[in-house]
Protein backbone atom coordinates (compact mmCIF):
# COMPACT_ATOMS: atom_id res chain seq x y z
CA UNK A 1 0.00 0.00 0.00
CA UNK A 2 2.75 2.37 1.06
CA UNK A 3 4.86 1.27 -1.90
CA UNK A 4 1.96 1.87 -4.28
CA UNK A 5 1.46 5.43 -3.11
CA UNK A 6 5.15 6.16 -3.34
CA UNK A 7 5.31 4.64 -6.79
CA UNK A 8 2.40 6.67 -8.14
CA UNK A 9 3.66 9.90 -6.64
CA UNK A 10 7.07 9.33 -8.20
CA UNK A 11 5.47 8.60 -11.56
CA UNK A 12 3.33 11.67 -11.24
CA UNK A 13 6.34 13.86 -10.43
CA UNK A 14 8.26 12.50 -13.40
CA UNK A 15 5.28 12.98 -15.68
CA UNK A 16 4.86 16.55 -14.45
CA UNK A 17 8.56 17.26 -14.91
CA UNK A 18 8.41 15.88 -18.41
CA UNK A 19 5.31 17.89 -19.28
CA UNK A 20 6.70 21.13 -17.84
CA UNK A 21 9.86 20.63 -19.85
CA UNK A 22 7.78 19.80 -22.91
CA UNK A 23 5.56 22.88 -22.67
CA UNK A 24 8.54 25.06 -21.84
CA UNK A 25 10.22 23.86 -25.02
CA UNK A 26 7.10 24.46 -27.09
CA UNK A 27 6.66 27.93 -25.62
CA UNK A 28 10.25 28.90 -26.31
CA UNK A 29 10.05 27.40 -29.78
CA UNK A 30 7.15 29.67 -30.74
CA UNK A 31 8.85 32.63 -29.08
CA UNK A 32 11.87 31.97 -31.28
CA UNK A 33 9.72 31.69 -34.40
CA UNK A 34 8.29 35.12 -33.59
CA UNK A 35 11.83 36.49 -33.48
CA UNK A 36 12.76 34.69 -36.70
CA UNK A 37 10.03 36.21 -38.83
CA UNK A 38 10.90 39.85 -38.36
CA UNK A 39 11.58 42.36 -41.06
CA UNK A 40 15.18 42.09 -42.33
CA UNK A 41 17.41 45.14 -41.75
CA UNK A 42 19.23 44.65 -44.94
CA UNK A 43 17.72 42.50 -47.65
CA UNK A 44 21.00 42.14 -49.51
CA UNK A 45 22.72 40.58 -46.48
CA UNK A 46 19.83 38.17 -45.97
CA UNK A 47 19.97 37.27 -49.64
CA UNK A 48 23.64 36.38 -49.50
CA UNK A 49 23.03 34.33 -46.36
CA UNK A 50 20.20 32.61 -48.25
CA UNK A 51 22.51 31.77 -51.15
CA UNK A 52 25.16 30.44 -48.75
CA UNK A 53 22.59 28.28 -46.96
CA UNK A 54 21.12 27.10 -50.25
CA UNK A 55 24.53 25.72 -51.02
CA UNK A 56 25.42 24.25 -47.63
CA UNK A 57 21.97 22.82 -46.84
CA UNK A 58 20.67 22.02 -50.32
CA UNK A 59 23.20 21.65 -53.10
CA UNK A 60 25.50 19.80 -50.73
CA UNK A 61 22.90 17.06 -50.29
CA UNK A 62 22.43 16.42 -54.02
CA UNK A 63 24.97 13.58 -54.23
CA UNK A 64 23.61 11.73 -51.23
CA UNK A 65 20.00 12.06 -52.37
CA UNK A 66 20.83 10.87 -55.91
CA UNK A 67 22.68 7.77 -54.82
CA UNK A 68 20.16 6.74 -52.19
CA UNK A 69 17.22 7.31 -54.53
CA UNK A 70 18.67 5.30 -57.41
CA UNK A 71 19.42 2.31 -55.23
CA UNK A 72 16.25 2.36 -53.18
CA UNK A 73 14.27 2.63 -56.41
CA UNK A 74 16.10 -0.45 -57.63
CA UNK A 75 15.50 -2.37 -54.41
CA UNK A 76 11.80 -1.48 -54.35
CA UNK A 77 11.36 -2.72 -57.90
CA UNK A 78 13.29 -5.93 -57.37
CA UNK A 79 11.49 -6.77 -54.15
CA UNK A 80 8.11 -6.04 -55.65
CA UNK A 81 9.00 -8.19 -58.61
CA UNK A 82 10.06 -11.06 -56.36
CA UNK A 83 6.83 -10.80 -54.40
CA UNK A 84 4.71 -10.72 -57.54
CA UNK A 85 6.07 -13.91 -59.12
CA UNK A 86 2.61 -15.05 -59.94
CA UNK A 87 1.62 -15.66 -63.56
CA UNK A 88 -1.87 -14.20 -63.06
CA UNK A 89 -0.64 -10.75 -61.98
CA UNK A 90 0.56 -8.70 -64.95
CA UNK A 91 4.18 -7.51 -64.77
CA UNK A 92 3.31 -3.87 -65.17
CA UNK A 93 2.02 -3.91 -61.58
CA UNK A 94 5.67 -3.85 -60.58
CA UNK A 95 5.98 -0.39 -62.11
CA UNK A 96 2.78 0.84 -60.50
CA UNK A 97 3.91 -0.36 -57.08
CA UNK A 98 7.35 1.17 -57.50
CA UNK A 99 5.88 4.47 -58.60
CA UNK A 100 3.41 4.64 -55.73
CA UNK A 101 5.81 3.72 -52.99
CA UNK A 102 8.46 6.12 -54.22
CA UNK A 103 6.19 9.10 -54.81
CA UNK A 104 4.00 8.64 -51.75
CA UNK A 105 6.44 7.62 -49.07
CA UNK A 106 10.00 6.95 -50.01
CA UNK A 107 10.95 10.27 -51.56
CA UNK A 108 9.04 12.73 -49.39
CA UNK A 109 9.30 10.94 -46.06
CA UNK A 110 12.42 8.79 -46.13
CA UNK A 111 14.57 11.36 -47.89
CA UNK A 112 13.29 14.05 -45.52
CA UNK A 113 14.25 11.83 -42.59
CA UNK A 114 17.72 11.44 -44.05
CA UNK A 115 17.90 15.20 -44.50
CA UNK A 116 16.76 15.64 -40.90
CA UNK A 117 19.93 13.82 -39.93
CA UNK A 118 22.23 15.63 -42.31
CA UNK A 119 20.80 19.14 -42.44
CA UNK A 120 19.40 19.11 -38.90
CA UNK A 121 22.69 18.28 -37.24
CA UNK A 122 24.46 20.80 -39.47
CA UNK A 123 22.09 23.60 -38.46
CA UNK A 124 22.05 22.73 -34.76
CA UNK A 125 25.82 22.44 -34.48
CA UNK A 126 26.52 25.58 -36.52
CA UNK A 127 24.15 27.70 -34.45
CA UNK A 128 25.21 26.02 -31.22
CA UNK A 129 28.86 26.76 -31.88
CA UNK A 130 27.97 30.36 -32.67
CA UNK A 131 26.11 30.57 -29.37
CA UNK A 132 28.83 29.13 -27.14
CA UNK A 133 31.61 31.11 -28.82
CA UNK A 134 29.56 34.28 -28.26
CA UNK A 135 29.16 34.99 -31.98
CA UNK A 136 25.41 35.35 -31.44
CA UNK A 137 26.05 37.81 -28.60
CA UNK A 138 28.37 39.69 -30.93
CA UNK A 139 25.58 39.97 -33.50
CA UNK A 140 23.16 41.18 -30.84
CA UNK A 141 25.59 43.80 -29.56
CA UNK A 142 25.97 45.11 -33.11
CA UNK A 143 22.20 45.53 -33.25
CA UNK A 144 21.58 42.64 -35.64
CA UNK A 145 18.33 40.68 -35.15
CA UNK A 146 20.34 37.51 -34.68
CA UNK A 147 17.52 34.95 -34.71
CA UNK A 148 16.07 36.41 -37.84
CA UNK A 149 19.36 36.88 -39.68
CA UNK A 150 20.67 33.42 -38.83
CA UNK A 151 17.53 31.31 -39.09
CA UNK A 152 15.21 32.90 -41.65
CA UNK A 153 17.56 32.34 -44.61
CA UNK A 154 18.04 28.71 -43.56
CA UNK A 155 14.29 28.12 -43.45
CA UNK A 156 13.85 29.86 -46.79
CA UNK A 157 16.67 27.82 -48.31
CA UNK A 158 15.25 24.45 -47.26
CA UNK A 159 11.67 25.40 -48.14
CA UNK A 160 12.92 26.29 -51.59
CA UNK A 161 15.42 23.52 -52.19
CA UNK A 162 13.93 20.44 -50.50
CA UNK A 163 11.08 20.20 -53.06
CA UNK A 164 13.74 20.22 -55.77
CA UNK A 165 15.65 17.46 -53.98
CA UNK A 166 12.54 15.39 -53.47
CA UNK A 167 11.35 15.77 -57.07
CA UNK A 168 14.76 14.70 -58.23
CA UNK A 169 14.63 11.78 -55.83
CA UNK A 170 11.27 10.61 -57.24
CA UNK A 171 12.60 10.81 -60.73
CA UNK A 172 15.83 8.97 -59.95
CA UNK A 173 14.04 6.38 -57.82
CA UNK A 174 11.86 5.43 -60.75
CA UNK A 175 14.81 5.50 -63.13
CA UNK A 176 16.68 3.21 -60.75
CA UNK A 177 13.74 0.85 -60.67
CA UNK A 178 13.43 0.86 -64.43
CA UNK A 179 17.11 0.30 -64.99
CA UNK A 180 17.66 -2.47 -62.49
CA UNK A 181 14.26 -4.07 -63.12
CA UNK A 182 14.83 -4.34 -66.85
CA UNK A 183 18.54 -5.15 -66.58
CA UNK A 184 17.77 -8.16 -64.41
CA UNK A 185 15.02 -9.21 -66.79
CA UNK A 186 12.34 -9.10 -64.10
CA UNK A 187 10.21 -6.78 -66.16
CA UNK A 188 10.41 -5.62 -69.76
CA UNK A 189 10.80 -1.96 -70.67
CA UNK A 190 7.40 -1.92 -72.36
CA UNK A 191 5.66 -3.36 -69.32
CA UNK A 192 7.40 -0.97 -66.99
CA UNK A 193 6.51 2.13 -69.04
CA UNK A 194 2.96 0.90 -69.36
CA UNK A 195 2.68 0.49 -65.61
CA UNK A 196 4.15 3.89 -64.95
CA UNK A 197 1.44 5.57 -66.97
CA UNK A 198 -1.39 3.50 -65.65
CA UNK A 199 -3.82 4.95 -63.15
CA UNK A 200 -1.52 7.92 -62.60
CA UNK A 201 -2.81 10.56 -60.17
CA UNK A 202 -1.08 13.93 -60.36
CA UNK A 203 -2.47 14.80 -56.92
CA UNK A 204 -0.03 12.32 -55.40
CA UNK A 205 2.82 14.52 -56.50
CA UNK A 206 1.12 17.57 -55.00
CA UNK A 207 0.57 15.60 -51.79
CA UNK A 208 4.22 14.60 -51.72
CA UNK A 209 5.41 18.15 -52.27
CA UNK A 210 3.11 19.54 -49.58
CA UNK A 211 4.59 16.99 -47.19
CA UNK A 212 8.10 17.92 -48.28
CA UNK A 213 7.58 21.61 -47.60
CA UNK A 214 6.06 20.97 -44.19
CA UNK A 215 8.88 18.57 -43.30
CA UNK A 216 11.48 21.09 -44.44
CA UNK A 217 10.02 23.65 -42.05
CA UNK A 218 9.86 21.10 -39.22
CA UNK A 219 13.47 20.00 -39.68
CA UNK A 220 14.96 23.44 -40.06
CA UNK A 221 13.05 25.26 -37.36
CA UNK A 222 13.39 22.54 -34.72
CA UNK A 223 17.11 22.10 -35.36
CA UNK A 224 17.58 25.84 -35.27
CA UNK A 225 15.75 25.93 -31.94
CA UNK A 226 18.08 23.36 -30.40
CA UNK A 227 21.14 25.13 -31.79
CA UNK A 228 20.17 28.68 -30.96
CA UNK A 229 19.49 28.01 -27.28
CA UNK A 230 22.55 25.90 -26.42
CA UNK A 231 24.02 26.69 -23.01
CA UNK A 232 27.50 25.55 -22.09
CA UNK A 233 30.27 24.32 -24.36
CA UNK A 234 31.26 21.79 -26.99
CA UNK A 235 29.64 18.89 -25.12
CA UNK A 236 26.28 20.64 -25.03
CA UNK A 237 26.54 21.54 -28.70
CA UNK A 238 26.97 17.85 -29.47
CA UNK A 239 24.13 16.81 -27.17
CA UNK A 240 21.81 19.40 -28.63
CA UNK A 241 22.48 18.45 -32.22
CA UNK A 242 21.57 14.88 -31.31
CA UNK A 243 18.38 16.18 -29.69
CA UNK A 244 17.69 18.25 -32.79
CA UNK A 245 17.86 15.20 -35.05
CA UNK A 246 15.83 12.98 -32.73
CA UNK A 247 13.10 15.54 -32.10
CA UNK A 248 12.77 16.71 -35.68
CA UNK A 249 12.59 13.09 -36.88
CA UNK A 250 9.89 12.28 -34.35
CA UNK A 251 7.87 15.38 -35.16
CA UNK A 252 8.34 14.63 -38.85
CA UNK A 253 6.91 11.11 -38.48
CA UNK A 254 3.99 12.46 -36.47
CA UNK A 255 3.30 15.18 -39.03
CA UNK A 256 3.51 12.58 -41.77
CA UNK A 257 0.72 10.64 -40.12
CA UNK A 258 -1.43 13.75 -39.64
CA UNK A 259 -0.91 15.00 -43.19
CA UNK A 260 -1.68 11.59 -44.66
CA UNK A 261 -4.94 11.46 -42.71
CA UNK A 262 -5.73 14.99 -43.76
CA UNK A 263 -4.84 14.84 -47.43
CA UNK A 264 -5.52 11.23 -48.39
CA UNK A 265 -7.76 9.91 -45.60
CA UNK B 1 29.56 58.60 -19.93
CA UNK B 2 27.98 55.42 -18.67
CA UNK B 3 26.58 55.16 -15.17
CA UNK B 4 25.61 51.94 -13.43
CA UNK B 5 23.52 52.20 -10.28
CA UNK B 6 22.95 49.43 -7.77
CA UNK B 7 23.32 46.54 -10.21
CA UNK B 8 22.15 43.15 -8.98
CA UNK B 9 22.22 39.96 -11.00
CA UNK B 10 21.69 36.34 -9.99
CA UNK B 11 21.78 33.09 -11.89
CA UNK B 12 19.54 30.71 -9.95
CA UNK B 13 20.97 30.64 -6.44
CA UNK B 14 24.24 32.32 -7.37
CA UNK B 15 24.07 36.01 -6.55
CA UNK B 16 26.82 37.17 -8.92
CA UNK B 17 26.51 40.97 -8.86
CA UNK B 18 25.60 42.44 -5.47
CA UNK B 19 24.85 46.10 -5.92
CA UNK B 20 27.52 47.73 -8.08
CA UNK B 21 27.64 51.53 -8.51
CA UNK B 22 30.12 52.80 -11.06
CA UNK B 23 30.67 55.65 -13.47
CA UNK B 24 32.65 55.34 -16.68
CA UNK B 25 33.97 58.53 -18.20
CA UNK B 26 34.19 59.73 -21.76
CA UNK B 27 37.61 59.82 -23.44
CA UNK B 28 39.11 57.63 -20.73
CA UNK B 29 40.12 54.01 -20.44
CA UNK B 30 37.98 52.80 -17.56
CA UNK B 31 39.13 49.51 -16.09
CA UNK B 32 37.22 46.86 -14.23
CA UNK B 33 39.58 44.56 -12.40
CA UNK B 34 39.02 41.62 -10.13
CA UNK B 35 39.80 37.96 -9.65
CA UNK B 36 38.56 35.34 -12.04
CA UNK B 37 34.89 34.74 -11.23
CA UNK B 38 34.36 38.10 -9.55
CA UNK B 39 31.67 39.01 -12.07
CA UNK B 40 33.47 41.24 -14.57
CA UNK B 41 32.09 39.60 -17.69
CA UNK B 42 28.59 39.40 -16.24
CA UNK B 43 28.75 43.10 -15.33
CA UNK B 44 29.83 44.01 -18.86
CA UNK B 45 27.07 41.92 -20.39
CA UNK B 46 24.54 43.55 -18.07
CA UNK B 47 25.64 46.97 -19.30
CA UNK B 48 25.28 45.79 -22.89
CA UNK B 49 21.80 44.50 -22.21
CA UNK B 50 22.80 40.90 -22.99
CA UNK B 51 21.69 39.93 -19.48
CA UNK B 52 18.53 41.37 -17.94
CA UNK B 53 19.11 43.08 -14.62
CA UNK B 54 17.44 41.88 -11.44
CA UNK B 55 17.74 45.33 -9.94
CA UNK B 56 19.43 48.63 -10.78
CA UNK B 57 19.80 50.91 -13.77
CA UNK B 58 22.28 51.53 -16.57
CA UNK B 59 22.44 54.99 -18.13
CA UNK B 60 24.14 55.84 -21.41
CA UNK B 61 24.51 59.61 -21.10
CA UNK B 62 20.85 60.62 -20.94
CA UNK B 63 19.37 57.26 -21.94
CA UNK B 64 18.14 54.78 -19.36
CA UNK B 65 18.57 51.25 -20.66
CA UNK B 66 15.45 49.95 -18.90
CA UNK B 67 13.25 52.61 -20.46
CA UNK B 68 14.33 52.10 -24.06
CA UNK B 69 11.96 50.41 -26.48
CA UNK B 70 13.25 47.50 -28.53
CA UNK B 71 13.87 49.84 -31.45
CA UNK B 72 15.68 52.46 -29.33
CA UNK B 73 17.79 49.76 -27.80
CA UNK B 74 18.86 48.59 -31.23
CA UNK B 75 19.72 52.15 -32.16
CA UNK B 76 21.87 52.44 -29.06
CA UNK B 77 23.64 49.26 -30.06
CA UNK B 78 24.80 50.86 -33.28
CA UNK B 79 26.85 53.18 -31.05
CA UNK B 80 28.47 50.30 -29.15
CA UNK B 81 31.54 48.27 -29.91
CA UNK B 82 32.42 45.12 -28.03
CA UNK B 83 35.53 42.95 -27.96
CA UNK B 84 34.57 39.62 -26.43
CA UNK B 85 36.81 37.61 -24.13
CA UNK B 86 37.14 34.93 -26.81
CA UNK B 87 37.14 37.39 -29.75
CA UNK B 88 33.83 35.96 -31.08
CA UNK B 89 34.79 36.45 -34.71
CA UNK B 90 32.35 34.92 -37.21
CA UNK B 91 34.23 31.82 -38.24
CA UNK B 92 32.48 31.42 -41.57
CA UNK B 93 33.65 34.86 -42.69
CA UNK B 94 37.11 36.08 -43.65
CA UNK B 95 38.97 38.73 -41.68
CA UNK B 96 37.85 41.45 -44.05
CA UNK B 97 34.23 40.25 -44.05
CA UNK B 98 34.25 40.15 -40.27
CA UNK B 99 35.37 43.75 -39.98
CA UNK B 100 33.10 45.03 -42.73
CA UNK B 101 30.08 43.09 -41.45
CA UNK B 102 28.50 45.95 -39.42
CA UNK B 103 29.03 48.33 -42.32
CA UNK B 104 27.49 45.91 -44.80
CA UNK B 105 24.52 45.42 -42.52
CA UNK B 106 23.83 48.96 -41.40
CA UNK B 107 25.66 51.61 -43.37
CA UNK B 108 24.67 53.20 -46.64
CA UNK B 109 28.26 53.20 -47.89
CA UNK B 110 29.08 51.77 -51.29
CA UNK B 111 31.45 48.86 -51.80
CA UNK B 112 34.62 50.90 -52.21
CA UNK B 113 33.87 53.12 -49.21
CA UNK B 114 33.30 49.99 -47.16
CA UNK B 115 36.60 48.54 -48.36
CA UNK B 116 38.44 51.74 -47.48
CA UNK B 117 36.94 51.98 -44.01
CA UNK B 118 37.65 48.29 -43.37
CA UNK B 119 41.25 48.60 -44.45
CA UNK B 120 41.66 51.75 -42.39
CA UNK B 121 40.52 49.91 -39.26
CA UNK B 122 42.65 46.87 -40.03
CA UNK B 123 45.67 49.12 -40.52
CA UNK B 124 44.86 50.86 -37.28
CA UNK B 125 45.32 47.55 -35.44
CA UNK B 126 48.40 46.67 -37.52
CA UNK B 127 46.88 43.86 -39.52
CA UNK B 128 48.12 43.65 -43.05
CA UNK B 129 47.87 41.06 -45.78
CA UNK B 130 45.40 38.97 -43.82
CA UNK B 131 42.17 40.20 -45.36
CA UNK B 132 41.21 36.93 -46.97
CA UNK B 133 42.28 34.63 -44.14
CA UNK B 134 39.71 33.02 -41.88
CA UNK B 135 39.70 33.38 -38.08
CA UNK B 136 40.90 29.79 -37.65
CA UNK B 137 43.95 30.60 -39.76
CA UNK B 138 45.28 33.50 -37.68
CA UNK B 139 46.87 33.62 -34.23
CA UNK B 140 45.03 34.48 -31.02
CA UNK B 141 46.65 37.91 -30.86
CA UNK B 142 45.61 38.65 -34.41
CA UNK B 143 42.08 37.50 -33.65
CA UNK B 144 41.95 39.95 -30.75
CA UNK B 145 43.14 42.75 -33.01
CA UNK B 146 40.64 41.86 -35.73
CA UNK B 147 37.95 41.88 -33.04
CA UNK B 148 39.08 45.37 -32.04
CA UNK B 149 38.97 46.49 -35.66
CA UNK B 150 35.43 45.12 -35.95
CA UNK B 151 34.41 46.87 -32.74
CA UNK B 152 35.62 50.29 -33.91
CA UNK B 153 34.54 50.08 -37.53
CA UNK B 154 31.22 51.85 -36.89
CA UNK B 155 32.89 54.68 -34.93
CA UNK B 156 31.37 53.68 -31.61
CA UNK B 157 30.75 56.15 -28.80
CA UNK B 158 31.14 53.37 -26.28
CA UNK B 159 33.72 50.61 -26.47
CA UNK B 160 33.67 47.49 -24.27
CA UNK B 161 36.65 45.14 -24.10
CA UNK B 162 36.53 41.91 -22.13
CA UNK B 163 40.10 40.95 -21.31
CA UNK B 164 41.45 42.15 -24.64
CA UNK B 165 44.97 40.99 -23.89
CA UNK B 166 44.49 37.74 -21.98
CA UNK B 167 46.41 34.82 -23.34
CA UNK B 168 48.88 37.00 -25.22
CA UNK B 169 52.60 37.46 -24.71
CA UNK B 170 53.53 40.54 -22.65
CA UNK B 171 54.74 42.50 -25.65
CA UNK B 172 51.62 41.95 -27.77
CA UNK B 173 49.48 42.52 -24.69
CA UNK B 174 51.03 45.92 -24.23
CA UNK B 175 50.62 46.79 -27.90
CA UNK B 176 46.93 46.02 -27.67
CA UNK B 177 46.52 48.04 -24.47
CA UNK B 178 48.21 51.04 -26.01
CA UNK B 179 46.15 50.64 -29.15
CA UNK B 180 42.89 50.72 -27.22
CA UNK B 181 44.06 53.73 -25.24
CA UNK B 182 45.09 55.62 -28.38
CA UNK B 183 41.78 54.92 -30.06
CA UNK B 184 39.95 56.04 -26.94
CA UNK B 185 41.75 59.38 -26.82
CA UNK B 186 41.66 59.87 -30.57
CA UNK B 187 37.90 59.43 -30.94
CA UNK B 188 36.86 60.45 -27.41
CA UNK B 189 35.26 57.09 -26.73
CA UNK B 190 33.89 55.91 -23.39
CA UNK B 191 35.97 52.78 -23.06
CA UNK B 192 35.46 50.04 -20.50
CA UNK B 193 38.03 47.28 -20.17
CA UNK B 194 37.89 44.13 -18.08
CA UNK B 195 41.26 42.87 -17.08
CA UNK B 196 43.23 41.02 -14.45
CA UNK B 197 46.54 41.93 -16.01
CA UNK B 198 48.55 44.15 -13.67
CA UNK B 199 50.64 45.61 -16.46
CA UNK B 200 47.44 46.96 -18.02
CA UNK B 201 46.33 48.38 -14.70
CA UNK B 202 49.52 50.34 -14.26
CA UNK B 203 49.78 51.25 -17.94
CA UNK B 204 46.33 52.38 -19.02
CA UNK B 205 44.33 52.67 -15.78
CA UNK B 206 42.79 56.13 -16.19
CA UNK B 207 40.06 55.01 -13.88
CA UNK B 208 39.95 51.69 -12.10
CA UNK B 209 37.06 49.83 -10.47
CA UNK B 210 38.01 46.88 -8.31
CA UNK B 211 35.39 44.14 -7.94
CA UNK B 212 35.36 41.50 -5.24
CA UNK B 213 32.58 38.92 -5.19
CA UNK B 214 30.26 41.06 -7.29
CA UNK B 215 30.78 44.26 -5.31
CA UNK B 216 32.90 47.29 -6.08
CA UNK B 217 35.26 47.72 -3.17
CA UNK B 218 37.73 50.29 -4.49
CA UNK B 219 38.12 52.89 -7.20
CA UNK B 220 40.88 55.24 -8.28
CA UNK B 221 43.48 55.74 -10.99
CA UNK B 222 46.80 54.12 -11.68
CA UNK B 223 48.70 56.51 -9.39
CA UNK B 224 46.31 55.85 -6.53
CA UNK B 225 47.09 52.19 -6.88
CA UNK B 226 50.56 52.72 -5.41
CA UNK B 227 49.42 54.82 -2.50
CA UNK B 228 46.26 53.08 -1.43
CA UNK B 229 46.05 51.53 1.99
CA UNK B 230 43.20 49.32 0.90
CA UNK B 231 44.62 45.97 1.92
CA UNK B 232 42.67 43.76 -0.50
CA UNK B 233 43.35 46.02 -3.48
CA UNK B 234 47.05 46.26 -2.76
CA UNK B 235 47.32 42.50 -2.34
CA UNK B 236 45.48 41.90 -5.58
CA UNK B 237 47.53 44.26 -7.72
CA UNK B 238 50.86 43.65 -6.06
CA UNK B 239 50.58 39.92 -5.66
CA UNK B 240 54.04 39.04 -6.97
CA UNK B 241 57.29 39.80 -5.16
CA UNK B 242 58.44 41.93 -8.06
CA UNK B 243 55.36 44.14 -7.95
CA UNK B 244 55.66 44.40 -4.15
CA UNK B 245 59.19 45.74 -4.57
CA UNK B 246 58.00 48.24 -7.18
CA UNK B 247 55.29 49.41 -4.82
CA UNK B 248 57.73 49.88 -1.91
CA UNK B 249 60.08 51.80 -4.19
CA UNK B 250 57.34 54.12 -5.46
CA UNK B 251 55.96 54.74 -1.97
CA UNK B 252 59.35 55.59 -0.52
CA UNK B 253 60.04 58.17 -3.21
N1 LIG C 1 25.18 32.49 -17.82
C1 LIG C 1 25.54 32.16 -16.58
N2 LIG C 1 24.79 31.31 -15.87
C2 LIG C 1 25.14 30.97 -14.60
N3 LIG C 1 26.21 31.45 -13.94
C3 LIG C 1 26.99 32.32 -14.59
C4 LIG C 1 26.71 32.72 -15.94
N4 LIG C 1 27.65 33.60 -16.32
C5 LIG C 1 28.49 33.72 -15.26
N5 LIG C 1 28.10 32.97 -14.23
C6 LIG C 1 28.78 32.88 -12.93
O1 LIG C 1 29.05 34.20 -12.52
C7 LIG C 1 30.30 34.27 -11.87
C8 LIG C 1 31.10 35.42 -12.46
O2 LIG C 1 31.46 35.09 -13.78
P1 LIG C 1 32.22 36.08 -14.75
O3 LIG C 1 32.30 35.39 -16.06
O4 LIG C 1 31.58 37.41 -14.72
O5 LIG C 1 33.66 36.16 -14.09
P2 LIG C 1 34.88 37.04 -14.58
O6 LIG C 1 35.15 38.01 -13.51
O7 LIG C 1 34.63 37.56 -15.94
O8 LIG C 1 36.02 35.96 -14.61
P3 LIG C 1 37.23 35.78 -15.67
O9 LIG C 1 38.25 36.76 -15.26
O10 LIG C 1 37.68 34.38 -15.44
O11 LIG C 1 36.68 36.02 -17.02
C9 LIG C 1 30.95 32.93 -12.03
O12 LIG C 1 30.89 32.27 -10.79
C10 LIG C 1 30.12 32.22 -13.05
O13 LIG C 1 30.03 30.86 -12.73
MG1 LIG D 1 35.37 37.23 -17.84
Amino acid sequence: MYFDGFFYVTCLIFALMFLTRFFEDIGRYFMLMKLVFRRPDNVRMYWSAFVRDLYSLGVNSLGLVCIISLFVGAVVTIQTALNLENPIIPKYYIAIATRESIILEFSPTMISLILAGKVGSNIASTLGTMRVSEQIDALEVMGVKSASYLIMPKIAATLFFNPILITLSMFLGIIGGYFFGTATGMVTPTEFTKGLQMDYRPFYIVYALIKTVVFAFVITSISAYYGYFVKGGAVEVGANSTKAVVTSSLVLILTNYLLTQLLLG
Amino acid sequence: MIRATNIHKSFGDAHVLRGIDATFMEGKTNLIIGKSGSGKTVFLKCMLGLHDLDEGEIEYDDRRLSQLSVEERRKLRLELGMVFQGSALFDSLSVEENVSFPLQMFSKMNASEIRDRTNFCLNRVNIENANSLFPAEISGGMQKRVAIARAIVMNPKYLFCDEPNSGLDPKTAMVIDELIQEITYEFNITTIINTHDMNSVLQIGDHINFLVGGKKVWEGNKEDVFHTDHEEMANFVFSSELFKKVRRAVRSE
